[in-house]
């Protein structure tokens, strides 16, 4: 097997025909299996509906199946010859700002998913507005029931301009718009004949084929250091002075010989060999799990960060970034105390800070906001009690995403994008 | 990882299965990492025996940092315990049994009678009470999204409160690979490295890694008997009614749990090949088929993990 993965989320509300598309991805490809048909077919029926509810198949939740909507991100799993693809199902209404921000991550591609004869609504623009925060690399508008307008190529152009227009103010990386209809199956699959003036790739198509390898960033070496290996093997002399620091690698290319810098440290020395347990590898990059060996002994352990010499990530106690705010049982505001998880260092921070909150529909700046409450973005100074060794969020997702934790109650509150370190 | 594939894929890319085993080394190292004692949950079925592989991994040459535990309801299939003792000395790791029988004995819980009798649900009391005498803060499990949906939107860092409970509704925000790993005392955590794997997944790296497997999982023949187009093996530790008669089918296993519930297949796959063939091929998901428990109502498995359970 010699697939890749592609990890996309989708986000829109069930009135979008969200739920109707992910069936048709799913049913399409065969990875919904009888007996979970039967089951949602069974519900459906159970429950006086009309139609199958493909949603029940995603909505896992008893909650969500009670309220008909999706309320935490729900993962599903489908291949074709191609690809591989994991699914962050993520909730549209804006009271989940927080879940769709857990889904879209880990995504290499988002598809947004609008009805044509709405058009763009609120809900896209903020859609797309946190694709492009969480710096998502492809977008996908998938402009649906496409059905319901007579398959108009002018409806089409006209939300394809629309959106066009608000995205030229994101920073949105790689655009593809798509027309369907997910319930008849239009551009999903194959190429519908009932639009011949659309000349693109249906959308299975496009994500089956979107270049996702350049989209890791392979140029900055970065080795979080994850943990230390010592065996301690008594009767095994080669493993006697073994020390190796395990990690994944969070960007760029490390290769046995290459002269690395240890952070804090300062100090330099060479890689000597990068071993996995199925033996020694040539070379090392994003995501490889690896160990590596080092030519000199240094005082190394985790959360330390290991980087080229010439290439290293900013060292600093004084950070800012795009917060999302995730919890209803407190409020940021200045002063705020947290605990900071970044890669594989833990800290204390405290809020210096609130530069403005953003409106995430309006994409306005309140500079006067004296807090964030819950799914609420803002830009946030930061002061550690440790140095971290960060880039920024648009040219390294890893080492340039946070996550914030109550130490009162120890859970996550918020999510931080590196903008600048100081 | 699979030198063939990185050279089909072309330079810094990596198979799925290379991926997918990144993720899991990366996450059993972080627990390794931030817990003082966990554990791995071990049962000697499929998705336990690729977990102990990838702990082997994680640490090589070192050795598995936490023991590895199985919740055991005395309703065993023999092949399965015997090829469990011996995996777990050929790790090298120390095994700790959470007995459901124990439990039973101790008057700690009732099991139930007649022909729906089964301990599955005990199994939760008896792991609940095992992390709690260990002192365990983190326990790995096989568990996997595409299993079942209430799996499905399970965090892979899934935080336990005092009582073992799982609560849907509150969890934990989990971005990019930045895992929480904080609790208090007498709470744990239940952690799933392998979320992302389907089980073709499971089979490509079983066969990949050249993983034994327990006999069952191969096609033989056994007494079975067919409740709610459920094969079951003919067994004491099972009350058969008057209308279930026992006959000799070839079958094997899709998976292992404990025997009064878990169901065999019809099938003649003898070699690992056949059974890649057929899993990628079948219809039905594999506790569909084979799992009885799961059959109860839509949110079975939801209500058992909200009490606790794996």
């Amino acid at each position: 097997m010699t697939n890749d993965i592609l990890r996309f989320a989708t986000a829109g509300s069930v009135d979008d025909g969200k739920s109707t598309l992910i069936g048709r991805l799913l049913y399409d490809s065969k990875s919904i299996f009888e007996d979970q048909l039967d089951a949602v077919e069974r519900t459906s029926v159970a429950r006086g509906e009309e139609q199958t509810n493909l949603a029940l198949l995603t909505d896992g939740l008893r909650a969500e199946r009670e309220q008909g909507i999706t309320i935490d991100v729900a993962y599903r799993y489908f291949a074709t010859p191609q690809r591989t693809f994991i699914i962050a199902d993520t909730p549209g209404h804006l009271q989940y700002t927080r879940n769709m921000v857990t889904g879209a991550s880990t995504a290499d591609l988002a598809i947004i998913l609008v009805d044509a004869r709405k058009g763009l609504q609120e809900q896209s623009r903020r859609h797309a507005f946190l694709t492009t925060l969480l710096q998502v690399p492809h977008l996908v508008l998938a402009v649906n029931k496409m059905d319901l307008v007579d398959y108009s190529q002018d409806r089409f152009e006209e939300i394809k301009a629309e959106f066009s227009e608000f995205a030229a103010k994101l920073d949105a990386p790689d655009l593809t718009f798509v027309p369907i209809s997910a319930l008849h199956g239009d551009n999903v699959v194959s190429r519908s004949e009932n639009m011949p003036w659309y000349t693109g790739s249906s959308l299975l198509h496009h994500l089956e084929n979107v270049h996702i390898a350049s989209d890791r960033n392979l140029i900055d070496a970065r080795f979080p250091v994850q943990y230390v290996i010592r065996p301690h093997k008594s009767d095994d002399p080669e493993l006697h002075d073994y020390r190796g620091y395990a990690g994944q690698l969070a960007g760029g290319v490390l290769k046995p010989g290459d002269e690395v810098t240890h952070l804090p440290s300062g100090l330099s020395t060479r890689v000597s060999r990068i071993l996995t347990a199925d033996g020694e590898v040539p070379q090392a990059f994003s995501p490889m799990s690896v160990t590596l060996l080092l030519e000199d002994e240094i005082d190394i352990s985790r959360g330390d960060m290991i980087c080229r010499p010439n290439n290293t990530p900013a060292v600093s106690q004084d950070i800012e970034a795009m917060v999302c705010w995730m919890t209803d049982t407190r409020k940021l505001t200045p002063r705020t105390k947290l605990i900071v998880k970044h890669t594989t260092r833990t800290a204390k921070v405290m809020v210096k800070d609130l530069r403005y909150r953003l409106d995430v529909n309006s994409l306005h700046r309140d500079e006067q906001a004296d807090h964030l409450a819950l799914n609420e973005i803002g830009r946030v100074r930061l002061r550690s009690t440790q140095p971290l060794f960060v880039d920024e969020y648009a040219k390294n997702r890893q080492t340039g995403g946070f996550i914030l934790i109550d130490e009162a109650t120890n859970v996550t509150v918020g999510a931080g994008m590196v903008v600048k370190a100081e | 990882m699979g030198q063939a594939s990185q050279q089909a894929l072309g330079r810094y890319q990596l198979s799925q299965l290379d991926v997918l085993e990144a993720e899991s080394i990366f996450i059993m190292r972080e627990v390794a990492a931030e817990f003082e004692r966990p554990v791995l949950l071990f049962s000697g079925g499929k998705d336990s025996l690729v977990m102990l592989r990838l702990a082997e991994k994680a640490f090589w040459p070192g050795a598995i940092p936490f023991p590895v535990m199985h919740v055991d309801t005395g309703h065993n299939f023999e092949e399965v315990i015997d090829f469990r003792d011996r995996r777990v000395a050929e790790a090298g790791v120390r095994l700790v049994i959470a007995s459901v029988q124990e439990q039973i004995d101790a008057g700690k819980v009732v099991e139930s009678t007649g022909r729906w009798a089964s301990r599955n649900r005990l199994q939760t009391s008896a792991l609940l009470e095992a992390i709690e005498e260990n002192g365990f803060d983190a326990a790995f499990g096989g568990a996997r999204r595409d299993e079942e949906k209430a799996r499905a939107k399970e965090r892979v860092f899934s935080f336990r409160d005092e009582f073992g409970q799982w609560d849907p509704k509150n969890q934990r925000p989990e971005l990019w690979n930045v895992y929480n790993t904080r609790i208090d005392r007498d709470e744990h955590i239940r952690v799933f490295p392998i979320s992302n794997w389907t089980e073709l997944d499971v089979w490509e790296y079983i066969k990949r890694e050249r993983l034994e497997l327990p006999s069952i999982y191969y096609a033989h023949e056994r007494s079975v008997f067919e409740r709610d187009g459920i094969l079951l093996a003919d067994s004491p530790l099972i009350q058969r009614d008057e209308t279930e008669v026992p006959f000799t089918e070839t079958v094997r296993y899709r998976t292992v749990g404990d025997l009064t519930c878990t169901g065999a297949v019809k099938s003649t796959a003898v070699e690992l090949e056949d059974i890649i063939a057929e899993i990628a091929a079948t219809r039905i998901t594999e506790r569909g088929q084979t799992r009885a428990d799961d059959r109860a109502s839509e949110a079975a498995m939801e209500d058992r993990k909200r009490e606790g359970y794996f």
